[in-house]
Order: C-alpha cells, then structure tokens, then sequence
C-alpha cells in the first residue's frame, strides 16, 4: 500500500518535472536581465544565485535590487517585498481552498513555499484536489535555472557590451507586460487600473516632491492608493458568483 | 549596509506571504474589500513598475517606448512571458545600433 502511494506520487512528480521545464528555460532568461540589475546594485555571483534561490519573484527581486543599489533600511525592503509580492497571498489563500483537508502542514509550507505566477498557475490548472508531488516535480525543473540565470546575468553582465546589456535589462520589462496585458484585454477595469497606474507612475516621477521619493516608495504607495481606489469603486465578483 | 541582510529580508518576507495564508487560513476570506484589494495588487505594482522604467533603461526614449509599444501588441494577440521579453530587448538593440 505504501510502495503504491509513493510510486504513484513519484509519476507525479516526473509529470510536474516535465511541465516544469519550459517554464525553467523561460526563467532562465528573464532571470538573466535579473542578475543585470543584482550586478548593478553590488552583488555578487554567489549573493544574486542565493537571493534568486530563496526568494524566486520577478518583481519583487527587481524591486529589492533597486533598494539595495539605493542603500534603503531593512524595513523599506521589507515592506516593499510584502507589497510586490502580495499577489502571493492571495494565490496562497486559492491554494488553500484546493487542498485535501487533511494534507499536513509540513506539505502546505513545502508547497506554499514554492508559490510563483506560474507555478501556481500550472498547479491550479489540473483538476480535483493539489498533490504536493506536482507542485515539487514543478519547482525541481524551473526554480534552479531561475537562481542560475540571476547568477550568470552577473557574471556575463561584466563581460557583455553594454548595448547588449541595455537591450536585456528592458527584457524584465517585457516580462511584466506580457503578465499584465492579457488580463486587461479580458477586463476592461484591469486595463484602466493598469493605464491609470501608468500615468500616476509617470506623473510622480515628474513632479518634484514625488520623484525625490525612493523608486521602491513610490512604488509602494501607489500600488496601495491605486489598488484601494480600484477595490472600492470596482470590487471583484463574489466567490458564489464565479461558481 | 549588508547584502547577506537584505537577502535574509527579501527571503524571510517572501516565505512568509506564501506559506502563511495556506497554512493558517482554512476558510475563503470573507472581506470583499481585501479580496478585490489583492486581486488588483499585481497589475498596479507591474504596470508602475514598468512605466516609465522602460523608457529611461534603454540609452534613448525612442527606443523604449517601442519596445513597450511592440511589447504590449505581442502580449495583445497572445504573446507569453519568453517570446516578449525576448521581443523588447531585440526591439531596443536594434533601433540603438540604428540610432
């Protein structure tokens, strides 16, 4: 009986390898304009692969990057990791409500742990309840390219000519829109939170008082004014709603 | 100022917004405020995250802007992660190497 459990939980795992994978080389190379800006803000090999390794979020490392070249306190990098990576929270809380009831808590951190846009898309996206062997078989194939990528951006970031760097340090960017673009052509109030977004980030940093902000600041604020605004005189479908 | 803390932070913080609500919270939340709250989160922090950044990363305005023009079109008809951020960065080689 338990040799059947594992067999059958180690095939998951191979499943979830195999999907894993395209979204390893993808990561790869998002990850290495990643390592561009760690370079940029003084780390080394060894502290952008660990950075990447441990943390795994686009955004949120880039952000963090930016506040460590600026030398920001400890509690600016806190807050800004938690307002980057928010969305996790509540891709942790959908995750919750898929799980077998009684999976252990040893398995909900394991799993939880591993949460990023994709990984928490490809696990949600198979049906009934989530096995945590899918969700490890997923992170074994993509997470270490993503924490060697950031290694390499540093590495190669030195030897590169700076006209290749600049055209991959804009590929973060590339990545953010290709997140941001399809739910806004699906939903008109997501693209005018978005364009909204957009002109306020663009006005703050022109106006004096704003742009002498931190960028991570900056970002912080209005992520939470921006998102309030949206949530009030927007607010999202009830759960009853979807079903 | 120590990387090493700043790595501890961003990784502390990180792990707890992820393995927190899954571990404790074993009901939907019930506030329709916070859910439309987190729902919005990711859009508004990319999209400030983005613009104008991409406009001031490359060496000229122009070519940024069209990468994030091109960008937007790709991801529009149903581009994914790789094939646009390979987009943008190629957009904003060549029209450096042309200008």
């Amino acid at each position: 009986m338990q040799d059947q459990t594992n067999s059958h939980s180690s095939r998951i795992f191979a499943q979830g390898a195999r999907d894993g994978i395209p979204i390893g080389l993808g990561y790869f190379a998002v990850a290495f304009s990643l390592g561009i800006s760690a370079r940029a803000a003084g780390l080394d090999p060894f502290q952008a692969f660990t950075a990447s390794l441990l943390t795994i979020a686009s955004a949120g490392e880039y952000a963090a990057f930016t506040l460590i070249a600026a030398g920001a306190s400890y509690l600016e990098m806190a807050a800004v990791i938690f307002i980057t990576n928010c969305r996790y929270i509540l891709m942790s809380c959908a995750m919750s409500q898929r799980l077998d009831p009684s999976t252990s808590t040893g398995h909900r951190i394991g799993m939880g742990a591993f949460i990023t846009d994709e990984i928490f898309g490809a696990s949600i996206s198979r049906d009934g309840y989530l096995v945590p062997s899918y969700t490890y078989g997923l992170a074994s194939t993509s997470v270490l390219p993503w924490a060697l990528g950031t290694m390499f951006g540093v590495i190669a970031g030195n030897i590169l000519p700076s006209s290749v760097v600049t055209a991959l340090s804009v590929s973060i960017f590339g990545m953010f829109i290709a997140i941001i673009v399809p739910p806004s052509r699906k939903d008109p109030v997501v693209m005018g939170t978005v364009l909204v977004s957009f002109l306020l980030s663009w006005m703050s940093a022109k106006i004096p008082v704003l742009s002498s902000v931190s960028e991570g600041t900056r970002i912080m604020l209005l992520t939470v004014i921006v998102a309030s605004a949206a949530a009030v005189l927007f607010p999202v479908k009830e759960a009853d709603d979807d079903e | 100022m120590n990387n090493y803390l700043y790595i501890a932070v961003m990784a502390g913080v990180s792990f707890l917004i992820r393995v927190l609500p899954m571990t404790i919270i074993r009901k939907q939340i019930k506030s329709r405020f916070i859910r439309s709250f987190l729902f919005y989160v990711p859009y508004v922090t990319l999209a400030v995250m983005t613009f104008p950044a991409i406009i001031t990363a490359s060496s000229n305005p122009l070519s940024g802007a069209v990468a994030l023009a091109a960008g937007i079109v790709l991801a529009w008809f149903g581009g994914g992660l790789f094939p646009v951020a390979v987009l943008c960065s190629v957009t904003v080689f060549i029209i450096d190497s042309l200008l």
